[in-house]
Order: C-alpha cells, then structure tokens, then sequence
C-alpha cells in the first residue's frame, strides 16, 4: 500500500496541520511531546494541550467553517518561564476573545452545547491573545511556568 | 486506532453508558448518537460511567449540556460516576458540580435513580 498522506514530525516545534478535527489527537500529541522535552508538570502538559484542542476547534469551526481545506499552523516557543503557542490560520476573520463567558444553566435549559472553549482557554492559560491577520488569525496562548 | 468508544448497557430502566479514551470535537458526535438512541427509545434514566475516560474537552462538555434538559423533562437526568481527577477537574472549571450529581461510583449513581 501506498502511504500519499505526508506524516507530519511532531519533535518539530511548528507543524501545519489540514482544517480537521481528525487532528486533534495529533495536536496534543505535539504539545505532550514538547512539554515532556521541556520538563513542563503533567498538570502543566494537560492544560495546555487542552487549550490548544480549544483553539484549534474554534478555528475549524469557526474561521473555516467545518470545511477541512483550510491549514493551522502551530508554533510552540518557550522564552525563559514563558512557554507562548502560537496559532495562525487563513480563514474568516474570528475573534474569541469577544466570546461572553457562557451561562451553562441558561444553555442547557435551551439545549445548546457550545460556547465553552474560549472561557476553558481563558480560565487555563495566563494570556490568550488575538490578532486579525490581513487574510486569517493569529491565536497566542501563554502559559508563565512554575 | 479508535481515539473513543461509547457503549452502554440497560439495568431495568436506567441505562448505564461507558466512554472510553478521548472525547473530543472529533469524537463528541459518537456519543451524541448514542444519547439519540437513548432518547428514541424513551430511556431518560442515564448513569454515565468515566471509569476509562482519559481526556475531555469542551466538545464532550456540551453534548451533556444539550441533552440533560429532555432527559429531566421526562423524570430523568444524566448522572456521572468514576471520574478521573483530571477529568473532573475540567467539569469543575466550569461549574458543572453544582447543575449535575457526581458519584465515586457507578451503583451509587444508578441507586439514586431507585
């Protein structure tokens, strides 16, 4: 069998990844595998794996629209105590950071999921900050490390 | 390699689900279809077993969100037992403790319904 799908090298500390939530597992393997590589706790780890997940969700969703044509790319970079993931996409305009934080009484009386991941990245990393790009978005998540 | 699997069985007429691995925005419709059955079938008594539940993000959180209210309308309630504290803690970030019942394990979740 042929292998046509180009495997992406995660010990690289950026990968570009196709628009699908089928990546998401390989999204947080990426993370899991430069936090070991930096010493970062486990709690640490799974943090900011979620809120990378969160991120890129929003992204798939939002700035693409569910379509898997679009690219993330994903950038992790650590500067002294300050461990920075930078995301950056091509797609529509979106802004997280507008999000209200979600009412989850109210949502689920109106049986609404959804609207939780911007609040989960703000309540988990120290900074969540957004640029809109000429074309796409620039996510940059901060963790200041113990 | 199956990142999640959801399966349930029936103890009269609660239904116990048991998630396995990682539920996410990928893997979050699976256990939406399996809600969709249980509704179809009129089962609204819903234990929720974490036991092997190793990850979740707010994808997993919603789908109990948007289901918990049909199931209560009809006597029910989504109940969860056997969290993992890291799994816990995600529920706990977003107030869930106090609009959802939590249990160690899963025959106390299933003997409040009784």
């Amino acid at each position: 069998m042929f292998k046509v799908k180009r495997e992406i090298d995660i010990s690289k500390t950026e990968i570009v990844i196709s628009s699908s939530t089928n990546n998401l597992s390989l999204v947080r393997s990426f993370i899991e595998f430069h936090g070991r590589e930096l010493e970062l706790s486990n709690k640490e780890i799974a943090h900011i794996s979620l809120a990378v997940d969160e991120a890129c969700t929003n992204i798939i969703k939002h700035a693409y629209q569910d379509s898997s044509d679009g690219i993330i790319k994903i950038k992790i970079d650590k500067k002294k105590n300050k461990l920075s993931v930078k995301l950056t996409d091509k797609g529509s305009h979106f802004d997280p950071s507008i999000i209200p934080d979600p009412n989850v009484e109210e949502s689920q009386k109106m049986k609404k999921g959804g609207g939780l991941g911007m609040y989960l990245m703000k309540k988990i990393m120290d900074e969540v900050k957004y640029n809109a790009k000429g074309k796409g978005n620039e996510l940059i998540l901060i963790k200041y490390l113990a | 390699m199956a990142d999640f699997n959801v399966s349930s069985r029936e103890d009269g007429e609660i239904s116990v689900v048991k998630v396995e691995g990682y539920l996410d925005a990928h893997t979050a419709p699976d256990l939406e279809n399996e809600f969709n059955k249980m509704i179809e079938r009129k089962r609204y008594k819903i234990v929720v077993n974490f036991s092997e539940l190793n990850y979740i993000s707010s994808a997993g959180l919603g789908v109990f969100m948007a289901y918990v209210e049909t199931m209560r309308e009809e006597n029910g309630d989504i109940k969860f037992s056997n969290l993992k504290d890291d799994v816990f803690s995600i529920f706990d970030l977003l107030g869930f403790p106090v609009l959802y019942e939590f249990y160690k394990d899963e025959e106390e979740a299933i003997k409040k319904f009784r």
